[in-house]
């Protein structure tokens, strides 16, 4: 068909009734490489403006690391720069599975799969492994990818509310007809920043013969007393079944995924996941970066620890300055504003004054639940914080919502 | 109200209303298009009306439109159980 004049206005007035609904992504062109400082075009065509960033996955600062980008030079000079073919034609080398046995010893897994993205890896482990006698129990606020990945699957799904324990098993007990129940969770909630009490889970989980997945994009590296993640931080370590997590945020900040855990369902992964089967093996710059950001953090948890004092100094400081935030003990600290403007208004403010962050609201978050994200990263220093919190005191002072609670700013502002 | 319009807006309050949420939900208050249920987790309400009604919705007619208050939803269920 040719793309006509009236096939172009079809896909316009959608583009129109997104930038209508308040929706659209603007373009925003980072001129650096990625840190806790770096330098950004926007709106597009603008002058450089050089900003904090406290929106990114740097949680370990490691994105422009010089041992990891050497390693990356080293991965390109050693490996070359593409494999050209999936995994299992001729695609993986012995830097892959090297990456796979640490990523195995670190998270104490037994195996480990590696994918282009953890995207691929949520999108292709649940049927992989599960089939139509078998269901999931998921969180409600699970990462868009598991949803994606549990959409694609012939197993039967169902829901529990947000970290709500007593409905976990109230859907564990309804399930128990099922072949196999698979809990599914992330363990930080990328929007709230509050932990999965894995604890109590994967007690639930025992109780009632069910397997448990957990998302740890948002925690691997960190989460922990050395960083394993999640499951470390509850002392369940021999108890989750499967690990989904990336080496785009935490763990070096480039891309690339994997799912690591029972040695038969990673060897399902390996023989039926469609994304790993039918996509490109991740390029050897990164997988050579990888296996120098696991020797990192494995070596050391200086940087870890780092993260951790920003993140209690960062939640100290903007509480006391009369904000609202959300989460608890996790470098993700949602300011909570409520309404979808106000959000987007506090963010546009705040990059006035040099500080990048954005809005976020409803259908990202829950209606009613809009806030600014913001993100710690062992790159931040304690100057870096002081100018955020002194900047979102400014701005929430324009906005009088300075000592103001969940009910005085929806009083204000509506949801 | 029906006993079927009780027995589904109890549910759904149970189900998707928090007790510290400050909302009334009614049999024609938007469930879906409010934001109250999200595309995702809609599924547990038809794994419910199910069980429940021992019917099967086909995924052509469990749509957010006929999920989206319980007057429709008691609809849709009244269409399969004859």
């Amino acid at each position: 068909m040719a793309y006509s004049n009236q096939t172009r206005d079809l896909f316009a007035a959608e583009i129109e009734e997104i930038k209508g609904k308040g929706l659209y992504k603007e373009k925003r062109f980072i001129c650096s490489p990625q840190g806790a400082e770096i330098e950004v075009e926007y709106p597009e065509g603008a002058e450089h403006a050089h900003v904090l960033n406290f929106c990114a996955n740097n949680y370990l600062g490691l994105s422009s690391h010089p041992d990891v980008i050497q390693a990356a030079h080293e991965g390109l000079d050693q490996r070359g720069y593409g494999m050209s073919s999936v995994r299992f034609i001729c695609g993986t080398q012995d830097i892959h599975r090297t990456l796979q046995n640490k990523v195995s010893k670190f998270l104490g897994m037994e195996e480990t799969l590696l994918f282009p993205s953890c995207m691929d890896a949520n999108a292709g482990v649940f049927e992989a492994v599960l089939g139509p006698e078998d269901v999931i129990i998921a969180d409600r606020l699970i990462h868009a990818s598991l949803v994606d990945g549990i959409r694609l699957c012939s197993a039967h799904y169902d829901t529990f509310k947000h970290m709500d324990m007593k409905h976990l098993r109230k859907k564990l007990e309804l399930h128990q007809d099922k072949r196999t129940r698979l809990i599914v969770c992330d363990g930080v909630f990328s929007m709230d920043g509050d932990l999965m009490p894995l604890d109590e889970a994967c007690a639930l989980a025992e109780e009632y013969n069910a397997m448990i997945l957990v998302d740890e994009s948002h925690a691997s590296g960190f989460i922990g007393k050395t960083g394993r993640g999640t499951h470390e931080h509850f002392g369940v370590m021999d108890k989750v079944d499967l690990i989904t997590t990336t080496f785009g945020k935490g763990l070096g900040g480039a891309s690339g995924g994997c799912v690591s855990g029972r040695a038969e369902l990673i060897e399902l992964c390996r023989q039926k996941a469609r994304p790993y089967l039918f996509s490109n093996s991740l390029a050897p710059s990164i997988v050579n970066a990888s296996i120098k950001v696991i020797d990192l953090v494995s070596s050391t948890t200086e940087r870890r620890d780092k993260l951790e004092w920003n993140t209690k100094y960062f939640r100290e400081k903007i509480t006391a300055a009369g904000l609202v935030v959300g989460g608890k003990d996790t470098p993700i600290v949602p300011v909570m504003l409520f309404n979808a403007k106000l959000a987007n208004d506090m963010a546009r403010d705040m990059y006035a004054e040099g500080i990048y962050v954005i809005g976020f609201f409803f259908p990202v978050v829950p209606a009613g639940a809009a806030r600014i994200r913001v993100q710690l990263s062992a790159a931040h220093e304690k100057e870096h914080i002081d100018k955020a919190v002194a900047a979102f005191a400014k701005i929430g002072e324009k906005y009088g919502i300075i000592g103001l609670d969940k009910k005085g700013i929806i009083e204000k502002y509506g949801m | 109200m029906s006993e079927m319009h009780e027995t589904v807006l109890e549910y759904v309050i149970d189900e998707y209303v928090d007790e510290d949420d400050d909302l009334e939900v009614g049999v024609d208050t938007p469930l879906i298009s409010s934001g109250i249920v999200d595309s995702f987790s809609m599924v547990s309400l038809k794994v419910f009306l199910e069980k429940k009604y021992k019917i099967s919705l086909p995924d052509s007619e469990a749509t957010p439109e006929a999920f989206d208050t319980v007057n429709s939803i008691c609809e849709l269920v009244k269409k399969h159980t004859g």
